[in-house]
């Protein structure tokens, strides 16, 4: 893959200008093509599947990995299988995310099942953007898996972001949470033109004390169509909390359903969904201030999903 | 210096003309001047027609000159004119520096933006990067409000009721406000409120009711006859009903 090009992608989806200090793997067009291990930190090749092991020590503290994945290839569709095993007690920084560059007429697709064996006590902050770009027709797809395990007491925050140019994507995120567990989730989607994103969140609160904070902001714009599913299961004395906040911009269209299943006496469990699009009053505010109309509404979805 | 000539509205209710403002002729200059007035007077309808919000049936508005009747409220904004809302709007996701600095306009420090949430009397770490969402109670967005018109420093300034919300914080020092704005900025400063401390330091009261012009003048030939009027006696009225 062109070095420029390479570059460039990983700017737009790790935010990365150099190689970053501590563990990566960088796969791009469908191969590992760069490998950095640390004393905690070890990334190992699958041998029965396409994808790598991520092993974190117990104790690992305030240490990063990133694995970015690039596709420029024409036509290529990748599927890849990565499994992180964050031990005992550690902290850390996980950034995935995936570009598609599309210069060709054939659809593109990237397809990465990420699954999280979070030990006791242990702490992630996980954070995956997706982003496509390119002169090129074919469909740009992303369809990312996220299976999440957290033991006793363990904690997750994922922050996954999916600004720009994807045609079509299906997120599936399912979580199970032991005692004391936490798991946060801020999902951030925009669409255009007839690009479709469906998100389906399931999330099983199954240990004494556990919580979950499942929030999701979008903006539907052109004649973009986006689901929202979330369901959160009670299995437990729990606390559970989902949210989806849309705009809808043009001829956008968003289908918000979450749902809750309470299973036990003591589970306590709330939704909020609200769909519109941008108040008069906000874009009236900020013209007041010396906005234009368009220059307020760009202000009001950038600061919404900020 | 703005004047309003012959300022009319109208809007349709129940298949008939309801008239909110009519004949409307007043010019205001530069100092503070109170619009006061029994509720549903037309007093916020008026200040929206000099933001741009609402667009009279008829009638011209000169802003310094220049006939601003047909321009946008950006426009307006742009050549000087800033509206504190009565009821401030809210933002998910914009932080309260993020307004600051679109208030102002260029970019802002985090310090300079602290400023002028001091001078509102909110301390500034608390504030600066909150968003501006339900989590803020009515009389902190009040207080916001005013911080970004403090940051905008324009020529002209309206405020709809700014003191509704903010009672924790002392009346002085919202005056103090308003003094050290006037000093800044020598314009017109436009306070839309029932308060008698605040048409206290009016330099000239304006009286609507029933979308006229009910009375105006200095605040020394205003301030007696709304104190011992029936229309005093009124809004009191309004005020403490539950």
């Amino acid at each position: 893959m062109d070095k420029a090009l390479q570059q460039h992608m990983l700017e737009q989806i790790a935010d990365l200008h150099e190689r970053p200090v501590g563990a990566f793997n960088l796969r791009a067009d469908g191969v590992s093509v760069e490998r950095q291990t640390t004393a905690n930190i070890d990334i190992v090749t699958k041998k029965d599947k396409p994808g790598i092991d991520i092993i974190i020590a117990p104790g690992t503290k305030n240490e990063g990995v990133h694995i970015p994945v690039i596709l420029a290839q024409a036509g290529l569709k990748d599927m890849v299988y990565n499994d992180f095993f964050v031990g005992e007690g550690a902290d850390v920084t996980i950034v995935a995310g995936c570009g598609i560059s599309c210069m060709g007429e054939e659809p593109m697709q990237h397809d990465g099942i990420h699954s999280f064996h979070i030990g006791k006590d242990a702490k992630v902050r996980y954070v995956e953007k997706h982003y496509a770009e390119g002169a090129g027709s074919g469909d740009r797809i992303l369809n990312p898996v996220t299976i999440v395990e957290i033991d006793e007491g363990g904690y997750m925050e994922m922050e996954t972001t999916q600004i720009r140019g994807v045609s079509s994507t299906v997120r599936d995120t399912s979580a199970k949470l032991g005692d004391g567990a936490t798991l946060i989730i801020k999902e951030k989607i925009m669409t255009d033109g007839d690009q479709t994103a469906e998100t389906n969140f399931q999330v099983d609160l199954d240990g004494a004390g556990s919580t979950a904070d499942v929030v999701s902001r979008s903006v539907a714009k052109g004649t973009s169509y986006q689901v929202f599913n979330s369901h959160i299961h009670g299995n437990n004395e729990c606390y559970g909390h989902t949210e989806c906040d849309a705009i809808l911009m043009e001829d956008g269209r968003v289908n918000a359903i979450p749902s809750l299943e309470a299973n036990c006496i003591d589970a306590s469990l709330i939704h909020e969904a609200a769909i519109g699009k941008i108040a008069g009053e906000q874009i009236i505010k900020l013209m007041t201030l010396g906005l234009t109309e368009e220059e307020a509404e760009e202000q009001i979805v950038n600061g919404f999903l900020k | 210096m703005l004047e309003l000539k012959d300022i009319n509205f109208q809007v349709e209710e129940d298949a008939k003309d309801k008239e909110i403002l009519k004949h409307i002729d007043l010019t205001i200059e530069d100092g503070f001047v109170a619009i006061t007035g029994p509720n549903g007077g037309g007093k916020s309808t008026l200040a929206k027609v000099i933001a741009g919000v609402i667009k009279p049936t008829s009638g011209r508005i000169i802003f310094d000159g220049t006939d601003i009747t047909d321009m946008t409220i950006t426009e307006r904004a742009q050549a000087g004119i800033s509206f504190a809302f009565q009821q401030p709007v809210r933002f998910k996701g914009l932080t309260v520096f993020d307004l600051i600095k679109l208030a102002h306009g260029t970019d802002l420090s985090l310090s300079e933006a602290c400023t002028f949430l001091s001078d509102v009397g909110l301390c500034a770490r608390d504030y600066v990067n909150r968003e501006v969402n339900a989590s803020l109670s009515g009389g902190e967005l009040k207080r916001i409000e005013i911080a970004m018109i403090i940051a905008r420093g324009t020529k002209l300034s309206i405020f709809d009721e700014p003191e509704a919300g903010i009672d924790l914080w002392s009346f002085n020092n919202l005056i103090r406000v308003f003094e050290n704005m006037q000093e800044k900025t020598h314009g017109s400063i436009i306070i839309i409120s029932h308060q008698e401390r605040i048409l206290n330091i009016a330099d000239r009261i304006i009286v609507l009711a029933n979308g006229e012009v009910a009375n105006q003048g200095t605040r020394d030939e205003i301030l007696p006859t709304l104190l011992d009027s029936e229309a005093a006696c009124s809004v009191i009225m309004e005020k403490l009903a539950p």
